[in-house]
Parts: C-alpha cells; structure tokens; sequence
C-alpha cells in the first residue's frame, strides 16, 4: 500500500517534542530523534549540537530498509528494534508503529536496560500520536485538502525558485 | 512522499535517480554538490565499495528556496546501478516523489538502458507507484562520446512516455542543472495538483 502524504502541524510538533524531551531525560539519554521510514528528521531533543541530522536521518531510514529486507528475507516482518554499541556512544533505533523511527543516543551514563525500558512507553505514546497525524492527513485528503500551501501556489511561484 | 511541516514551514520531497551502471547518477549528484552554494546543501553522502561503484545510495540534501513561506527541500537520492543490487533499488524507491533516468548514451549501452527502465517498472509497481503517474524526467548522459547512439533512436527506445528529457554530459555538467529543475518543478506541480 502506498503511502499517504506526512503533513505534519504545530501542535503535532509540539506533542511529539513533549514525547521526545520526557524521553531524553527519562533515559538519561542525550539525544533522541524521530526519523519518518523515508528519511526525512521530524524532531529532535536532547544535545544534538555538532550532530548532522538530515544525514543521520537520511541513514537511520537506509539502515531501518536493508534490516527490514533481510527480515523478509528470513521470514520475519522487520526487526523493529536495533542496538549500535559503540566506544563511547551507543544508538538504540525502534520502529514505531510501522511508520515512525526512534534513535535514542546515550553513553554510559545510561544503560541499555533502561533506554529499551523508556523507549517501550514513548514509543506507544508516540504511535498514537502518529495515528491521529495519519488520521487527519486521511480526512484531509478526502476532502481535497484546503489547508495545503500548495493548493494556491501559481506556476510563476514554481519558476521564481529557479530564476537565478 | 513528501513530508509538510507547518511547524517549521518547510517542505521535503524524494528524488531518485535511476538507471543502468556506471551511467553517470553518483556523477549528477557530484556536479551538483560542487556547484551549490555551501548554504544550499547540506553533506553528500556515498555508500560505495572501494572502487567507487555505489552500493547501497548517495544521498544529497538540497533547499531550493521558498514558496509561499515554505522552505522547499529536495533529498537527492541515487541507486546502485549494477543488476544484482535490485533489492537495494527497492528500497531506496519507497516513498518517492520523483524520478530521473540516466540513460547512457553508449550504443553498447543500449540493451543495459531498457533492462534498467524495465527494473524502474517493475520495482515502482511493487511500491504501488506508476511510471505514467509519477514525476519524472529522462537525462541522455554522455552525449559527448564518439559511440553515442543517436538521439531519435534514444528517444524512441526510452521515452516512450514523452516526458522532458535532457541531453548531458555528467562529467562537465551540461545538462545536469536543467534536469534537476526539470524534475522539481514537475514534483511541485503535481504536490499542487494533488492539493486541489
């Protein structure tokens, strides 16, 4: 089934923040990100500073595919759960509900035992959250969306981004 | 499909380029990273093997500009060409906005072209996408060579939906801009259409 359009609003944003900050702090992680499966950064929380985070999204969504592929390959649907354990650092990814991945980034000053312990609350919090974007986004779409920005956009709008 | 987010005004969509190996993607994505401005792009990423054939996907953020308040972001993504990397092509398909075809333009290439557009077919289908439907745009790369096929013959063979498509040669950038805008604009246009 394809896809339908991620449109995402303010206080969406703010309730996926609100998830993501808890988590940070709860975990004692420090950061946490919220990737969509196709590779675009939804949020961000924690000490993400000198972190490049549309590539780090860009990757997470590469890693999460070929991982789910070979699932397939096995007979398994995905592997919604994947630990990274580095020197210093570690990266603990979840699929949230099909759709959504979580990376929580953490060093020893947590534990894995309690990242996987936090991330299984904010990851059905956050599922919901998702449910309800997808719902609206579906409703909307039924009705021909009249809040896009795109429905009023001209094709001198289009042009004027390539006049250089 | 492309992610709307009111809360920072922007808006980001999935560009893949696709064609046979060694038809000169990655060399698109290179042109184009040098040529930005710094504050346009974010870093290009290459998962490739030693010698330098892509294994698994570039990838090249790029901010066009604004529309209507909205901060317009292009991923820029490639495939591997090579055949046996199909199931990675798969994956690098989901959630597409548009598509560009590098064909090469090396008549010995030829059978290598339709084999890939096929694959493009094909692998979009399983993802429930059409061909027909998507933006998409096709690029004769290595127009330059002494055994390009010619252009009617190319066109016939590949374009056979009529889309916009642009000679190039990858290496010195001719073509590379314009096929970029290309498929930019016909990913805005129908993000329009689809809002009405």
């Amino acid at each position: 089934m394809m896809d339908t359009q991620l449109v995402m609003y303010e206080e969406d944003y703010k309730k996926i923040l609100g998830v993501i900050q808890r988590l940070v702090r709860d975990a004692n992680s420090k950061g946490v990100f919220v990737v969509d499966k196709n590779g675009q950064l939804i949020a961000e929380a924690g000490e993400v500073r000198g972190i490049d985070t549309t590539s780090l999204a860009s990757l997470t969504a590469g890693s999460i595919a070929a991982t789910g592929g070979l699932a397939k390959i096995i007979g398994e649907e995905d592997f919604p759960v994947h630990f990274h354990q580095g020197a210093r650092d570690n990266l603990h990814i979840t699929l949230v509900g099909g759709r959504i991945i979580l990376v929580v980034v953490f060093d020893d000053r947590s534990s894995l035992g309690l990242v996987r312990l936090r991330v299984k609350k904010a990851g059905g919090e956050m599922a919901k959250i998702f449910e309800e974007i997808q719902k609206k986004a579906e409703s909307e779409a039924a009705q021909g969306s009249p809040g896009s920005p795109f429905a009023e956009i001209t094709d001198d709008d289009i042009d004027n981004l390539f006049s250089d | 499909m492309s992610f709307i987010n009111y809360s920072s005004r922007e808006i980001n969509c999935k560009i893949v380029y696709y064609g046979p190996g060694l038809c000169g993607k990655t060399t698109n994505l290179q042109f184009i990273y040098n040529k930005t401005n710094p504050d346009l792009k974010g870093k290009m990423i290459s998962l490739a093997t030693e010698t330098e054939r892509t294994l698994f996907f570039d990838f090249l953020p790029l901010a066009l500009g604004q529309i209507r308040g909205f901060k317009t972001r292009f991923h820029l993504y490639t495939v591997p060409g090579q055949v046996f990397y199909d199931a990675s092509r798969k994956l690098i398909l989901k959630g597409v906005d548009g598509v560009v075809f590098v064909a090469d333009s090396q008549i010995e290439r030829m059978e290598a072209n339709l084999e890939s557009i096929d694959n493009l077919k094909v692998n979009l289908r399983e993802q429930g996408y059409e061909l027909e439907k998507i933006p998409f745009v096709v690029q004769y790369n290595k127009r330059d060579l002494p055994n390009s096929a010619p252009l009617d013959e190319m066109r016939r063979q590949i374009n056979t939906l009529g889309v916009p498509e642009f000679e190039a040669c990858a290496t010195t950038g001719q073509g590379v801009f314009e096929t970029l805008k290309a498929v930019a604009k016909s990913v805005l246009s129908d993000l329009k259409r689809l809002s009405r």
